[in-house]
């Protein structure tokens, strides 16, 4: 796939050459057999390890199935604000650390600090401050993306060229000039990085406090599955949110490296 | 300055705190959805006297091991296995990629099919989405084994087998450390939340006992305290890593 677009380099940019797309597919069917071997062999429950063909049937009863867009759409509705506040939050935070010495010193350890600590357990917490309905997603994921995007925008703002900062001094740009014509521009593809990790993060905040307490959202709609022991049902729905959140890294994979090959075509 | 800035950010989150406090008696801010900062930390020996903080504490942290050495163990294997084929890298690291950047942790529910409620599912989540990172981390670290060393290698006729001894792994031991710290970090990450969504366990699921409970200043308090766990637990990692480094 990344072949035929002729950029020549996988999704995440990992060193991988041209016509990769043949032994992808081999390891996907080498998976997918065995896979199949597994579960028709008998030695584990098949209602645990369904075939494949139970596999698709579950995906095709999902797609169709006029609740899972409704979920969906909760879903999607939470995930886009909780990337919104949470991005808009983090890129501001990181841009005060990255201008400001002094901030960063006084500041940043407390975000690398936090960063990586588990999110979900402030849910409790969380439900008390916006309810419990989708008002506790969207912060949960708002709480997860906020912290990559600060480290991650903190790190583009230092990485900007001081030469375009002088210039902008120079045309006598104000602070809000300045952001907009040479820190926006400049930091394009290291922000779409860290919205890549903030999706990440964000999805994965939304989706467990919809299986904690919810009454709908695509997390609901695996808990009742696994409520009912609809394993076909469940295993459908975690493919389609793998295949999403794929998608999205890829995209913003794409974008990422577009972006930072016309900011280099542009210094040159 | 940089004492100074260090010592500003304290005073300005001891502050903050402060103000909360001040704010809670003053009204503003609803006590019955967030306790006063003292009765938090009033909360804090209670927790240890009653809730058996140590055990739950000691639960955790077994699990995080369990699951951060078995996917440095895995891992590691596994992208040396990546490194040493590179057809089979051309065919697997995509897959890796996409399962690095996939929800695993949603996943659970079956996970609780195929194990049961109990710390083998726990562990096992973990272990899984601490996976597809390491092996991705160990293949990155063997790759960028510096190609001078090998040609050092093999004009000293060392086999396939030599030059994986002397040459690469001494070369991509801090990138396996890195593997290392990474499992880690994913392991005590996925142990916590899997406990608290399961209720099942160490400190994730005294969070949830808590708060059903509708215990608040315990609830804040043990947040707290997995959070400083936590913080502790990574700042040591991160020195250790630094440590190995500069040794090797």
């Amino acid at each position: 796939m990344a072949a035929a677009t002729g950029i020549g380099r996988s999704t995440w940019g990992l060193a991988s050459g041209p016509g990769t797309a043949g032994p992808r597919l081999a390891a996907a069917l080498l998976l997918g057999g065995g896979w199949q071997a597994l579960a028709m062999s008998g030695l584990l429950f098949q209602d645990v390890m369904p075939p494949l063909q139970v596999l698709a049937g579950g995906l095709g009863a999902v797609v169709l199935d006029g609740g899972f867009w409704a979920n969906a759409a909760v879903t999607g509705a939470e995930l886009f604000l909780a990337l919104l506040i949470g991005g808009v939050a983090g890129a501001a935070v990181g841009l005060l650390l990255g201008v400001s010495a002094f901030m960063s010193a006084a500041f940043e350890r407390w975000i690398t600090w936090l960063g990586p600590t588990p999110k979900i357990i402030l849910f409790p917490v969380l439900i008390l401050l916006c309810g419990v309905g989708p008002g506790s997603k969207v912060a949960m994921g708002a709480v997860s993306c906020f912290f990559p995007m600060v480290l991650s925008t903190a790190a583009a703002v230092r990485g900007v060229d001081p030469v375009l900062l002088r210039v902008a001094r120079s045309f006598r740009c104000g602070p809000w000039q300045t952001v907009l014509k040479i820190y926006l521009p400049s930091t394009v593809a290291p922000l779409l990085n860290g919205v890549r990790l903030g999706f990440g993060l964000a999805l994965i905040g939304v989706l467990l406090a919809e299986t904690k307490l919810s009454n709908q959202g695509i997390g609901f709609a695996v808990m009742q599955a696994y409520a009912r022991f609809d394993m076909p049902r469940m295993y459908g729905l975690l493919i389609l949110v793998v295949g999403f959140a794929a998608a999205v890294n890829i995209a913003l994979g794409h974008g990422t490296r577009l972006a930072a090959g016309v900011a280099a075509g542009r210094d040159r | 300055m940089r004492a100074g800035a260090a010592l500003f950010g304290l005073v300005v989150v001891a502050g903050l705190v402060g103000l909360v406090q001040v704010a809670i008696g003053a009204g503003f801010i609803d006590e019955y959805t967030v306790p006063r900062p003292m009765e938090i930390a009033a909360a804090l020996p209670r927790l240890v006297r009653e809730e058996h903080v140590a055990s739950r504490f000691l639960v955790s942290a077994a699990e995080t091991f369990a699951a951060g050495a078995l996917a440095t163990v895995v891992g590691t294997a596994l992208g040396a296995a990546l490194f040493r084929w590179p057809l089979l890298r051309r065919s697997f690291e995509p897959w890796a990629a996409v399962l690095a950047a996939a929800p695993l942790v949603l996943a659970y529910p079956l996970f609780l099919v195929l194990f049961g409620r109990s710390s083998v599912t726990v562990v096992v989540i973990a272990f899984v989405s601490a996976l597809p990172p390491v092996v991705l981390q160990t293949v990155s670290g063997f790759s960028s084994v510096r190609p001078v060393l090998l040609a050092v290698g093999r004009s000293f006729g060392l086999g396939r087998r030599s030059e994986f001894r002397h040459v690469l792994l001494p070369a991509a031991l801090p990138s396996v450390f890195t593997g290392l710290r990474l499992a880690l970090m994913f392991g005590l990450i996925n142990v916590i939340g899997v406990e608290f969504l399961i209720n099942l366990g160490g400190l994730g699921a005294l969070i949830n006992d808590l708060s059903e409970r509708y215990d608040l200043p315990g609830t804040w308090a043990a947040i707290g305290f997995v959070v400083l766990v936590s913080v502790t637990f990574f700042v040591l990692l991160d020195g250790g890593e630094r440590w190995l480094r500069q040794r090797g």
